[in-house]
């Protein structure tokens, strides 16, 4: 159901949106909890809606009095005091009108922030598997569709909904008490007008459930070729793209007309069926007028049968919007219950110094020394000794990618990953900042179960270089220090120094302050690698983790930039995985991973001697599957 | 704009003076309807004649059911024109996007591209529509009732000079105020998203430098910032609503006023002051409405700019220069081999240095060439200037002897065959893939260019073979596997110029010695270009090129490189350390 269900408005509207909320009540009570704290507000807007109500009501019986004893007799000083009392009750009901909606805005737009700025925060803090199985469109969805249907729900139809209710059942009432004979008939028209709704109603929900497939599928199509359409030109085949993109185009045309006169008759229909509940009351009405000469009754009444229908179209809209807005709370609560990265880890990473006996201290100025804090208050030193015993993981929980792994890196050592795609060189290295939670066998730290290290702490002492370049919004220079926030300049520009980056950079257009967009897109991949280094070199962090940090960097500058990288690399433990060997040769020891497992390993000269795998993926003569 | 716009309209010319004349006649009728009203108060009742009663409101019901048909009449005429718009103007911007050159499709970026296809067009076809039931009900009402209650009585509409201004200045400046604020309301929006989509796509970094608290700062910023936007604007729409009511209500007062002095004196019958509340809350109901149609219009103005853009675009690549061949054919190139005749090349006018400079080359047909150099040397703007995906600033280039440009360019991309670095799959099983090198493959030549490309030893291993559903870009393959599908795709094509830019590079060694061994065999007569990282991938080559700034640094054979050219030995020893597997 999406907001422009059977109701002629909302031109537009996202597509989605279309599902049905599946537990009203609790998704209203989490809404609910989120209002709780405007309670005293949203007391005074029932009050004022009450108010507002009565006022719009109750004015049009006025109109009675005034035609009857005011204006046929001729009572004009009476007619005054008559009008004034009108206007103030108009007043009034428009102040109260005013009061209530000012206060549901702030009351909506605060509340639609909070939740905005919740989603956001709990969605930090999920562990990356959820970012796995969910596309960022579906994300991205969350935050646009769905966040604007509640918005538009707590701005509107909440206010709406119950002012038209409160209309609705006033209006009969006063019906009531003006004539019960021609309450009748209106009765009779409100249920020919209670059917219509829900005979175009159900059959226009199908159509639009329809139109909201096809208008998927041509987007989806327009999307999927859009992107690929370099690919389209250099095959030709821009014909047969548009013919696919024709048969889907017409299908969705022919199932939105379907669908819009549908919904198109609504209106129509409801206001001309109110116009015959009109016709027939000013017949029934007459008929009766000239038996007891209630002229001001008539007058009052037909400005009733004026209104009623009003209600009834514009309820059936809000209850729409107000289920898709449901639908969407629910979709955004999910994301907000879904359980956050398990972070029990007590230990925490401190700068530390050794003091005049050698023993080390706790301090809080920038030395290079770091020590691990445990929760008993002693200081354990950061050396950067990585061991995996017999650890096991799969990303789901029956598909293992790595069997029984076991390795040490000591401190200050370069360990390096081999192996083809699919090995588990990356898993390993995910595992190790705890991306992803391990199902056997223990990772320690020190000597510490990276479980009983806090991950904020556990992730700051280890600086990750991915394959994947991500760069944000702004500056070189911020991106840069993305990886260090207190970083000065001098200190980013030494870091962008070390990972070779600083010559191209100063050819950019405006150097360091050079503002990138769209992920970077007028660099290249290589020179976005080249910043990513420097954002890790910034970072200065104890470990290094480089996940094919160079594949794009052609082998000349790799090498001239190879200096920079052993700097950076030097006094550290750095985990290595690189396609080209000679990145991985001068390193201490070599893992060789087939299909989750380490199968061979040793340093460079030692692998060559045993003439086994390594031996044939350097010299070439195996081929990896 | 218009002219952009409109012509694909005009098809629906038609359905939309249906729509028009519908809404009207709509309009009409249902004010007729109070107008019957009237007599049955002071005629019917007055005189108490029942029948008469009972003839007005059958009539007033017959009304009702005429606007009630035109009404539906509307919904469907404008549903009609809206949604065949919307479609005509989807495939027209579509079809005018094929036209475009690589260089067009950069200017907008795919994504920009994509919206301006999907929401932006679904919102003009929405807009079109709403309007026809909208925009002009709005002012025929306004128009028709005031011509009636004007003649049920001239000295009562006096109140509408004061009335109508006073409205429409609130309407007015109600837009003046809130137009800029929903401007910025959703450039805040945009802003927002941004973060949101960074964050998502760089989740990996921010949780390895544990930066979650400053992503959330940021976020808490723009949120904010949202929220004070929204709250001004929409604090400002509410004020809309109460005033409107006011100005109605004090209209309907003063009728009061003046209308029952008028009744008691005998100038005004009580049911023409009736009828005359019904024609005021009409007259401001839809200036109400005319007040929506201009926010939601603001919006729609936009949308129609950015699509008129797309459609104002000149390709920047024609057939223009394209000469005919024999028989009124279309000119093909008659060998492989590749003219550069001093050509300089950049991706913008604006830019100030050349990506590629004062080039000039000459390939023999079926010759095998090799492309070395560092990131942003210029090797893939010098293989994209063959198939003319970019156009040459100076100089040309010659394809068969005869510059790109005499050539249609689906003759010439029919005839050289290129893999892209960035390369797509599509939605589709491989077969259907593979079928774009060559709509009428048989089963055998698909398997031949597989196992030309490699690509043989896993699709055996796949269960549906050929006919393995790929998924949306091809995620049930690896990078790997991927490439090897591309290259496949490419020779099916059977070109005289085939073009891999970096293309293996996500395959081990020995598969890529293996493709290049089938390139020799199976493309003898095709002229090959083969840009590689690798110097092993072209060492064999008859050719090698050695980029360097936008320049060729040194060409030759290896043993001549080796000899002649400083960069190319040092490539050479520094992948001589090692070897390379697949990543």
């Amino acid at each position: 159901m999406a907001k422009h269900g059977p109701g002629p408005h909302g031109p537009g509207g996202p597509g989605g949106g279309f599902r049905k909320p599946k537990n009203i009540r609790g998704t209203l009570g989490k809404l609910m909890r989120y209002l709780g704290r405007y309670k005293l507000h949203l007391v005074l807007v029932a009050a004022l809606l009450v108010a507002s109500s009565a006022c719009t009501v109750g004015g049009s019986y006025l109109i009675r009095p005034l035609i009857n004893d005011y204006i046929l007799p001729g009572d004009f000083p009476g007619l005054a005091r008559m009008l004034a009392v009108m206007a103030m009750v108009y007043v009034l009901g428009a102040v109260c009108t005013f009061g209530y909606s000012r206060i549901m805005v702030h009351i909506s737009q605060t509340t639609v922030a909070k939740i905005r700025a919740d989603l956001f925060g709990n969605m930090q803090d999920l562990p990356l598997k959820f970012f796995d199985t969910h596309t960022h469109g579906e994300l991205m969805s969350r935050y646009t569709n769905d966040i604007e249907t509640v918005s538009e729900a707590l701005n509107n139809s909440f206010g709406s909904l119950v002012s038209c209710t409160l209309n609705f059942s006033g209006t009969i009432a006063m019906m009531l008490v003006l004539s019960p004979p021609l309450t009748l008939v209106t009765f009779a028209t409100l249920a020919v007008m209670l059917l219509v709704v829900k005979t175009i109603g159900s059959r226009s929900r199908r159509y639009f459930a329809d139109q909201q497939k096809a208008l998927g599928e041509v987007n989806g199509y327009i999307e999927e070729m859009i992107e690929g359409q370099k690919v389209i030109k250099v095959f030709n085949h821009e014909r047969e793209a548009q013919e696919g993109f024709q048969r889907r185009n017409e299908a969705y045309r022919d199932a939105a007309t379907r669908a819009q006169v549908f919904a198109g008759m609504m209106m129509p229909a409801m206001g001309n069926l109110n116009y015959i509940n009109y016709a027939v009351t000013c017949c029934v009405g007459g008929l009766l007028a000239i038996r007891n000469g209630d002229l001001g009754g008539l007058a009052a009444f037909l400005q009733y049968s004026r209104q009623v229908g009003q209600p009834i179209t514009q309820i059936s809209q809000q209850v729409n919007t107000l289920l898709s807005a449901v639908a969407g709370a629910e979709r955004i609560f999910e994301i907000m219950e879904t359980p956050p990265e398990d972070d029990q880890g007590k230990i925490r990473l401190v700068r530390a110094a050794e003091d005049e006996s050698g023993a080390l201290a706790r301090v809080h100025r920038d030395t290079n020394t770091w020590a691990w804090l445990k929760p008993d208050g002693t200081l354990v030193p950061l050396r950067g000794d990585v061991r995996f015993s017999h650890v096991s993981f799969g990303y789901d929980e029956d598909r293992t990618i790595l069997h029984d792994v076991s390795l040490f890196a000591k401190p200050g050592q370069k360990i390096a990953f081999v192996g083809s795609t699919g090995a588990g060189k990356t898993t390993i290295t995910s595992l190790i900042n705890r991306f992803y939670e391990i199902q056997g066998g223990t990772i320690t730290y020190d000597g510490l179960d990276v479980k009983d290290i806090a991950k904020e702490s556990l992730r700051r002492s280890l600086g990750v270089v991915l394959q994947d370049t991500h760069l944000f919004t702004g500056t070189v220079a911020d991106n840069i220090r993305y990886g260090r926030l207190d970083a000065t300049d001098e200190e980013v520009e030494a870091a962008a120094r070390l990972a070779g980056a600083d010559g191209f950079i100063r050819h950019l257009p405006q150097g360091y302050q050079t503002v990138l967009s769209g992920d970077g897109g007028s660099l290249s991949q290589g020179e976005r690698q080249l910043l990513n280094i420097a954002r890790a070199a910034c970072a200065n962090p104890p470990v290094l983790i480089l996940d094919e940090a160079t594949s794009s960097i052609d082998t000349r500058t790799e090498k001239l930039i190879e200096k920079g990288m052993d700097r950076l690399m030097a006094g550290r433990t750095v985990f290595v995985i690189a396609h080209r060997l000679s990145t991985v040769r001068n390193a201490k020891a070599i893992m060789v991973l087939e299909q989750g497992e380490i199968i061979e390993r040793g340093d460079h000269d030692s692998l060559l001697e045993q003439k086994g795998r390594y031996y044939q993926l350097y010299t070439g003569l195996e081929e990896l599957a | 704009m218009k002219h952009t716009l409109w012509p694909h309209a005009r098809p629906y010319a038609l359905w939309i003076a249906l729509g028009v004349a519908c809404s009207a006649m709509e309009a009409v009728f249902e004010l007729l309807i109070p107008l019957v009203m009237s007599d049955i108060v002071d005629v019917g009742i007055a005189s108490g004649d029942q029948a008469y009663i009972l003839r007005k409101g059958g009539l007033m019901v017959a009304l009702a059911v005429a606007s009630l048909c035109f009404g539906l009449g509307a919904a469907v005429a404008s549903s009609v024109a809206g949604m065949g718009f919307g479609a005509s103007l989807r495939r027209a911007e579509y079809g005018h996007i094929q036209t475009f050159a690589f260089s067009n499709i950069e200017r907008f970026s795919t994504a920009s591209l994509v919206t301006r296809l999907t929401n932006d067009v679904h919102n003009l076809q929405m807009s079109l529509m709403m309007s026809m039931r909208l925009m002009v009900r709005a002012p025929v009402m306004l128009v028709s009732a005031l011509f009636f209650s004007i003649r049920i009585s001239v000295r009562l509409s006096n109140i509408f000079l004061v009335a109508l201004p006073l409205l429409a200045v609130v309407v007015a400046v109600l837009l003046v105020t809130t137009g800029p604020l929903f401007r910025s309301l959703q450039e805040k929006t945009d802003a927002l998203n941004l973060v949101v989509q960074e964050n998502l796509a760089g989740i990996r970094v921010v949780k390895s430098f544990v930066r979650e608290d400053r992503e959330r700062m940021k976020f808490q910023q723009r949120n904010d910032d949202l929220k004070n936007t929204s709250l001004r604007a929409f604090g400002k729409v509410v004020i809309n609503m109460p005033l409107m009511m006011l100005i109605i209500y004090g209209t309907i007062i003063a009728v009061m006023w003046y209308g029952g002095q008028m009744v008691y004196a005998g100038t005004l019958e009580a049911g023409k002051l009736i009828t005359y509340f019904t024609y005021i809350t009409q007259i401001m109901m839809s200036l109400m409405m005319v007040s929506m149609i201009f926010m939601m219009l603001t919006r729609t103005v936009a949308c129609a700019k950015r699509v008129a853009e797309v459609l104002g675009e000149a390709p920047a690549i024609t057939d223009s220069g394209a000469e005919p061949g024999k028989d009124g054919l279309p000119l093909e190139p008659a060998d492989g081999s590749i003219d550069f005749d001093h050509v300089s090349f950049k991706y913008s006018a604006e830019s100030p240095g050349w990506i590629l400079e004062d080039i000039s080359l000459h390939i023999p047909p079926g010759s095998t060439v090799g492309i070395l150099g560092g990131t942003g040397s210029g090797k893939t703007s010098l293989v994209s200037l063959i198939p003319r995906l970019y156009e040459a600033d100076q100089g040309t280039v010659s394809v068969g002897g005869r510059p790109v440009a005499a050539y249609t360019m689906e003759s010439l991309r029919e005839s050289v065959s290129m893999v892209l670095q960035k390369n797509t799959l599509f939605t589709g099983t491989i077969r259907e893939n593979l079928l774009w090198g060559n709509p009428e493959a048989t089963e055998e030549e698909l398997w031949a260019a597989c196992r030309a490309a490699c690509a043989d030893e896993f699709l055996e291993r796949m269960p549906g073979g050929l006919d393995t559903d790929l998924g949306q870009g091809g995620v049930n393959v690896s990078g790997g596997q991927k490439q090897r599908l591309c290259i496949a795709r490419a020779i099916l094509k059977k070109p005289k110029v085939l073009i891999l830019d970096d293309s293996t590079s996500a395959v081990d060694t020995a598969t890529d010695a293996s493709i290049r061994a089938a390139f020799a065999s199976e493309l003898k007569d095709a002229t090959k270009l083969i840009i590689a990282q690798r110097v092993a991938s072209v060492r064999e080559a008859d050719l090698i090129l050695v980029m360097d700034g936008g320049r060729i640094a040194a060409q030759g054979t290896h043993e001549e490189l080796m000899e002649a050219c400083g960069i190319y030995r040092e490539v050479y020893q520094s992948q001589q350390e090692g070897g390379s597997i697949d990543g």
